[in-house]
């Protein structure tokens, strides 16, 4: 697949670093300053060009005569909408991705489409991240929560801890502690280590597993996996940017929120769009500001200013003033392994959120949805299945007799409108929605073309 | 130092099995003619591929995905060692030592062209053969070869390609994956070389002449299967074709490749290099054909023309095929050609030498400064063929050719220190270093390189490697932080 990226920014660097990563993709990257593309080029295996992204001419010099995928990341969304609108007018590249914030744009219906702008897809990493942290904040004790197939079926990312009755039992016997509830756990991490999870597989404390359940069940299943939290009602965002703004006025329908700003400007403009958030014009690491404002109640605390070390000092600060729970959104993956260790929570990455959006447009077969998972390593896909019993691979065969590649586990199958959670004996049907788990993000490839054969036919 | 050089070794010693197989080729030759040569190909090319397998499998432990350094290091590393491997079959077969073996495949690697071997015509067709397919794979670059064919290398392929391609900007690549652009470079490569050996073959020579003489013009070798080189030929056509795929091997193949996507030659309108390549050498050929008319070296004006064009590409495309004893010709003559062979070749060719880009950069950068002195307050950006020149690429440029005249002044002192007369060890140096072929005084086209001393040898191989990497690629393996770990 021939992809260009316009914009070196975090979320266009990342885009570069994983789809480049994967051999079938022809990556070009195109942005305005030439410091960052030559750091690209040196260290991923794609071609750069210098220039504006929405120049017809930067445009062909890139290749977008040939080019299956265009995606506009840079900072400004007028720029990112007129590139595609350019790609598709003069040379009709076939899909067009752009980065839109502003929800001016993006909440009118028909501004994008067929004769109007020509933007596919829209992408907002800023929305993105926010439903992430809101999710994440509605399921205490939750490390990730990720929606497949809009939102019937979630994996669910949580430590095990001493407490929950699953804890230091097998895996089989999930059932026998909760009959109504079905879930499947699609994979084990001890140690940062993967564990291939099988029924006699023993729960132990501190493993971070994943598992598949429909909405409704998953706070039945996390009680089996921890002591369960109550849920969570005084949350403190520190930083009123973008997400921080957004994620407050999501949240203050049912929750207490404090929002912190430092820029007294800012704070008054947020706080002229907020209703109920008490905004407060201070420093998020001032330990009097947070102590008065009784942190030591609170239940989540979020860090999401635009400086990660920022974040992380505040989080850390806030957890030993007895916050309940922190969260720091942390733009470096080596970062995020450092501290999720430590006395931070969870640690956000948005590049880790935004990016399957990204990738499941350049997955082959239909593939609905990505989510990148543990830094890029492992993968969770939400795929269709198509065609008949004769020509694709799967159709008509039960999940047991179905070739698998190493690490990917078949969590759970979504027909119309109910969720069955996988079994052995499960029989897959013409278009069904499979959810998959990669533990090992390499085999995605054969993981696609076990699922694509079907599409071939068509 | 370990932990350096052994994941490079490992890397390495799989370029060594894929350069084994290269050496089926002269073996096939052998096998077909029956000539004697037959056993020392076998032997090196077993020899080859079971040295490099030991060393993979001793270094295995060692793998890991190449940086910036290793990307370097490697290159290195495989110029300063192919030469020993390739040489072999010769320092088998041939009455000649280690030295001259190292020198002469050296100078095939390097596309130099340079010999010690006299009567060439009498040399098994598999030994000659082999001379000349070492130009040709070094050509392009073994590897730029190697990650064409060898998608592991593709990490850190980059670097790897900056190391051994020519020319002061190497950031703009035909295809976004670096095993692509690779793969491209080396089919127009082999394309041409193709047409240019079929156009030999009607031109008049037999297929094993025209076969080697293709891989000699492509390569910008340099290497003849005749002592008397082109002369032997006495033909017009062969010379006008000789001519001019050493003018289109000299020019960029990038531009080649647009130009042949595009169906049309506007392509080497915009590339500014070509331009100024192919004016200098119109300019000078008539200037020189006159020159050397009103001198009396040729009783008309279109003989003198027709050895000036042939031997004046030649020597300025860094090829180093002739018909004429050049260095008979009055002084000026052929130091203009050796001046020319500074200069002449395009980045991203086959040829050596500073290349016309960096003359044009230089020559622009001069201008400005000129320029400033009447004008202290002028803002004006560094332009070659209407794009801009960033400040970095004119410091590097200006850098390389500090390092490059340096490493001329130093190897001919060393030269005239071992006893050479000064237009020796003058022009030895700069046929070596700009990979051009053959020199003037004891080296010129009349002679060749056997008759130096080891020690002269030795200085003759190191800049032909000096120059083919462009002085930086080795010299970094002397820089003490490169060995830090």
């Amino acid at each position: 697949v021939k992809i260009i990226i316009l914009g070196a920014g975090q979320v266009g660097r990342t885009a570069a670093y994983h789809l480049s990563r994967e051999e079938a993709n022809d990556v070009t990257v195109v942005d305005q300053n030439e410091e960052i593309l030559r750091d690209l080029q040196d260290r991923l295996d794609i071609r750069t060009v210098n220039g504006s992204g929405s120049s017809p001419r930067v445009l062909e010099a890139a290749g977008i005569a040939s080019t299956d995928i265009l995606v506009a990341l840079t900072n400004s969304d007028e720029v990112n909408m007129l590139a595609c609108h350019v790609a598709w007018t003069l040379y009709r590249t076939p899909k067009k991705i752009a980065r839109v914030r502003s929800a001016d744009y993006t909440e009118r219906q028909g501004l994008f489409g067929e004769n109007r702008i020509a933007v596919d897809v829209w992408i907002s990493p800023e929305q993105l991240v926010t439903e992430y942290i809101a999710r994440l904040i509605r399921y205490p004790g939750a490390l990730q929560v990720l929606d497949f197939a809009d939102g019937r079926v979630r994996l669910v990312g949580i430590r095990a801890l001493q407490g929950g009755p699953l804890v230091g039992h097998e895996l089989r016997t999930l059932r026998e502690h909760i009959p109504s509830a079905d879930a499947r756990v699609a994979a084990i991490y001890r140690a940062g280590k993967s564990v291939k999870p099988e029924g006699t597989t023993l729960i132990e404390d501190g493993d971070e597993v994943f598992f598949l359940a429909a909405t409704e069940n998953i706070r039945a299943v996390m009680k089996e996996m921890r002591k369960e939290e109550a849920p969570a009602r005084r949350v403190v965002i520190a930083g009123g940017g973008n997400i921080g703004l957004r994620l407050a006025s999501e949240l203050e329908v049912k929750n207490q929120v404090k929002l912190i700003e430092r820029d007294g400007k800012r704070a008054r403009r947020v706080s002229e769009q907020l209703r109920r958030t008490t905004v407060l014009h201070g420093d998020a690491a001032d330990e009097e500001l947070l102590l008065e404002e009784n942190i030591d109640s609170v239940d989540v605390f979020a860090a999401l200013t635009n400086s990660e070390e920022a974040n992380i000092l505040s989080a850390m600060l806030a957890k030993r003033l007895g916050a309940h729970k922190v969260m720091a959104l942390i733009n470096k993956p080596s970062y995020a392994e450092l501290i999720e260790s430590g006395s931070i929570d969870v640690a956000i990455s948005p590049q880790t959120v935004t990016i399957g959006s990204l990738l499941a447009h350049v997955r082959r077969g239909d593939v609905v949805r990505v989510h990148s998972l543990r830094r890029g390593a492992a993968e969770a896909l939400e795929v269709v299945v198509h065609g008949d019993a004769d020509s694709s691979k799967v159709i008509g065969r039960r999940i047991e007799d179905i070739a698998l590649p190493e690490g990917t586990t078949l969590g759970a199958v979504v027909r119309g409108e109910d969720v069955i959670i996988a079994h052995h004996d499960t029989t897959v049907q013409p278009d069904d929605h499979l959810i998959l788990f990669l533990t090992d993000r390499r085999h995605v490839e054969a993981v696609e073309k076990l699922f694509q054969g079907s599409a071939s036919f068509l | 130092v370990k932990d350096i050089l052994l994941p490079v070794a490992h890397v390495f010693a799989l370029v060594m099995m894929v350069f084994a197989a290269t050496m089926l080729a002269p073996l096939v030759m052998a096998v077909w003619e029956l000539d004697p040569a037959l056993s020392s190909f076998v032997i090196s090319a077993f020899a080859t591929f079971f040295l490099g397998a030991l060393l993979w499998l001793g270094t295995r432990r060692f793998r890991r995905e190449l940086k910036t350094r290793d990307g370097l290091m490697l290159v290195a590393l495989t110029w300063v060692a192919l030469p020993a491997v390739a040489g072999f079959p010769l320092w088998n077969f041939l009455p000649i030592n280690f030295t001259e073996a190292y020198f002469e495949a050296a100078s095939g690697l390097t596309t130099t062209g340079g010999t010690v071997l006299s009567g060439l015509e009498y040399l098994p067709r598999s030994i000659n053969l082999w001379r000349h397919l070492l130009s040709w794979l070094g050509g392009m670059g073994i590897i730029v070869l190697a990650v064409a064919i060898l998608p592991m290398l593709g990490v850190g392929g980059m670097q790897i390609y900056r190391a051994e391609m020519p020319g002061p900007m190497k950031d703009t690549k035909l295809t976004p994956r670096i095993g692509q652009t690779a793969k491209l470079l080396w089919t127009v490569y082999a394309g041409l070389t193709v047409a240019c050996m079929v156009c030999l073959k009607f031109a008049g020579m037999d297929w094993f002449d025209a076969v080697c003489h293709g891989f000699s013009a492509l390569a910008l070798g340099g290497f003849s299967t005749y002592d008397a080189s082109i002369g032997h030929f006495n033909s017009i056509p062969i010379e006008m074709v000789l001519t001019l795929f050493s003018v289109l091997a000299a020019l960029n193949f990038g531009t080649h490749y647009v130009a042949w996507s595009e169906r049309g030659l506007m392509a080497y309108l915009r590339d500014a290099e070509a331009k100024a390549i192919v004016s200098v050498l119109i300019v000078s050929c008539i200037g020189m054909a006159l020159f050397l008319y009103l001198k009396g070296n040729y009783p008309d004006f279109s003989t003198s023309l027709r050895h000036t064009i042939f031997n004046l590409v030649s020597v300025a495309t860094d090829s180093g095929l002739h018909t004429q004893d050049y260095s008979r010709w009055p002084i000026f003559a052929p130091m203009w050609m050796m001046f020319l062979s500074c200069i002449v070749c395009s980045s991203g060719s086959t040829g050596g030498g500073i290349k016309m880009i960096r003359t044009l950069v230089l020559a622009k950068q001069a201008h400005r400064e000129l320029n400033q002195l009447v004008h202290p307050n002028m803002v004006r950006p560094l332009k070659v063929g209407g794009t801009v020149i960033a400040n970095r690429v004119v410091f590097a440029v200006l850098a390389f050719v500090f390092l490059y005249f340096m490493s001329i002044v130093t190897l001919v002192f060393l030269q005239l220190a071992s006893g050479l007369d000064f237009m020796t060890a003058f022009s030895s140096v700069i046929a070596c270093i700009n990979n051009a072929g053959p020199g003037l005084g004891l080296v010129g086209p009349g002679s060749n390189y056997g008759v130096l001393s080891n020690f002269q040898t030795w200085v003759c191989s190191a800049a032909m490697l000096l120059g083919r990497l462009e002085v930086f690629t080795i010299l970094v393996l002397f820089t003490p932080t490169l060995w830090r770990k």
